[in-house]
């Protein structure tokens, strides 16, 4: 190879390799910050701004839905299945909202309750036609359950 | 190879091949669209939970797929041509970041579109989402800088795939965004290693798509790129001769 390419050559992997390094130091140090939200567990481990407009995510705990008669308002369980936060909500869910799935909420943490003002329902990666599922019984949450 | 490698680097061979290839790859493009379009839209069973909404991932995955994988095409015609300053390399650095910004596009277009039914909101500034926008502003910015300067082509060139270099990084973060951090977007349901997540009903005409995607992205690029040759060499005596054949 001529060497004025040769050197050419380095120059350009020089490039990749230093600006792969910057980004990477860059994305070490915000890594917190790169987090949509927290998962129940660091909120319970104090992780988690108190008071502080923060996302938390997980799944809805099964059988913690109460919607008040009359409004808006709904209470519900977001867990990890190591740790659940108690959240409570006034609006309009979205339409995948439900119990057993998946959830991001954006609220503040007042006194261990979380008051959301958002809600977003979060799905999984699995995609079913409605037939097979109904053929493996209502029960069945999905194709494939990961273990946790 | 040495040989393989010049023939690829001549402006007139790849307008030949180029000419001579792109009715059929063309046609293989609105071909396997047809197919997968047709068979993901009417024919493909509606989710078990999303309903029939999950639909748009027929145009949704495809577009973002092609969009990194252009990227790489993308860089590996900068690094060629910075290293052996080959000009049919500086034409597709250019054709690919113009091709790349639209899939890019469409990609946070349908996502929105997604998003809103599915997740309850248009935009999240999630880690997948927020790297998808970087990749179009890259692409933007390369478009944009050979326009700025364009009295300057071989700066411009050399400018442009330093930029293009640099935004590598970007493609294996998009990537793996979803595993390393807590994000809106689901893990990924195609994986090289192991079956995909979805059922084989709605799975196969997601193949078609991105095969088609992968056909399209091909198609345009031989177009621009002889767009491109036309453009700048119009002055050299090969060209000079088809033209006036044509007349």
């Amino acid at each position: 190879m001529h060497p004025l390419r040769k050197q050419r050559l380095w120059v350009v992997v020089f490039i990749v390799a230093f600006s792969s390094l910057a980004v990477a130091l860059v994305m070490m140090a915000l890594r917190e910050n790169i987090n949509l939200f927290y998962p129940p567990e660091k909120v319970l481990a104090g992780e988690a701004p108190v008071g502080k407009m923060i996302r938390i995510g997980g799944m809805v705990r099964e059988g913690s839905v109460i919607r008040e008669a009359g409004s808006l308002r709904v209470r519900f369980d977001v867990t990890d299945f190591k740790g659940t936060v108690p959240v409570v909500y006034e609006g309009i869910l979205p339409d995948l909202f439900g119990e057993g799935q998946g959830v991001v909420t954006q609220g503040k943490l007042v006194d261990g309750v979380f008051e959301a003002s958002e809600v977003l329902a979060k799905h999984d990666e699995n995609y079913m036609p409605p037939e097979l599922i109904d053929a493996m019984g209502p029960d069945h949450p999905g194709p494939k359950k990961k273990a946790p | 190879m040495w040989s393989w490698f010049h023939k690829w680097g001549s402006p007139k061979w790849f307008y030949g091949m180029a000419g001579r290839c792109l009715p059929w790859v063309a046609v293989a493009t609105l071909l396997c669209w047809g197919i997968g379009l047709g068979w993901g839209l009417l024919v493909a069973p509606m989710d078990f939970r999303q309903g029939n909404s999950f639909r748009i991932i027929y145009v949704h995955v495809p577009v973002a797929v092609v969009s990194l994988a252009g990227y790489y095409l993308m860089a590996i015609a900068a690094a060629i041509h910075l290293v052996w300053r080959m000009k049919l390399a500086d034409m597709a650095l250019k054709s690919a970041a113009l091709i790349g910004a639209a899939l890019t596009f469409l990609a946070l277009v349908t996502g929105a579109i997604w998003g809103k039914p599915t997740w309850g909101t248009w935009w999240v500034w999630d880690a997948r989402i927020t790297s998808m926008l970087v990749l179009f502003l890259i692409y933007m910015g390369i478009v944009l800088l050979y326009e700025a300067l364009a009295d300057r082509p071989e700066q411009a060139s050399r400018v442009c795939a330093i930029l293009a270099l640099v935004g590598t990084v970007n493609i294996p973060i998009i990537y793996k965004s979803v595993d390393w951090w807590y994000s809106l977007h689901q893990p990924a349901t195609i994986r090289f290693t192991g079956a995909p997540s979805m059922d084989p009903s709605m799975f196969y005409p997601l193949l078609w798509c991105i095969v088609a995607c992968y056909l399209m992205y091909g198609t345009l690029m031989m177009l621009y790129v002889r767009g491109e040759i036309l453009r700048r060499e119009i002055r050299t005596q090969w060209l000079q001769d088809i033209v006036r054949g044509m007349r």
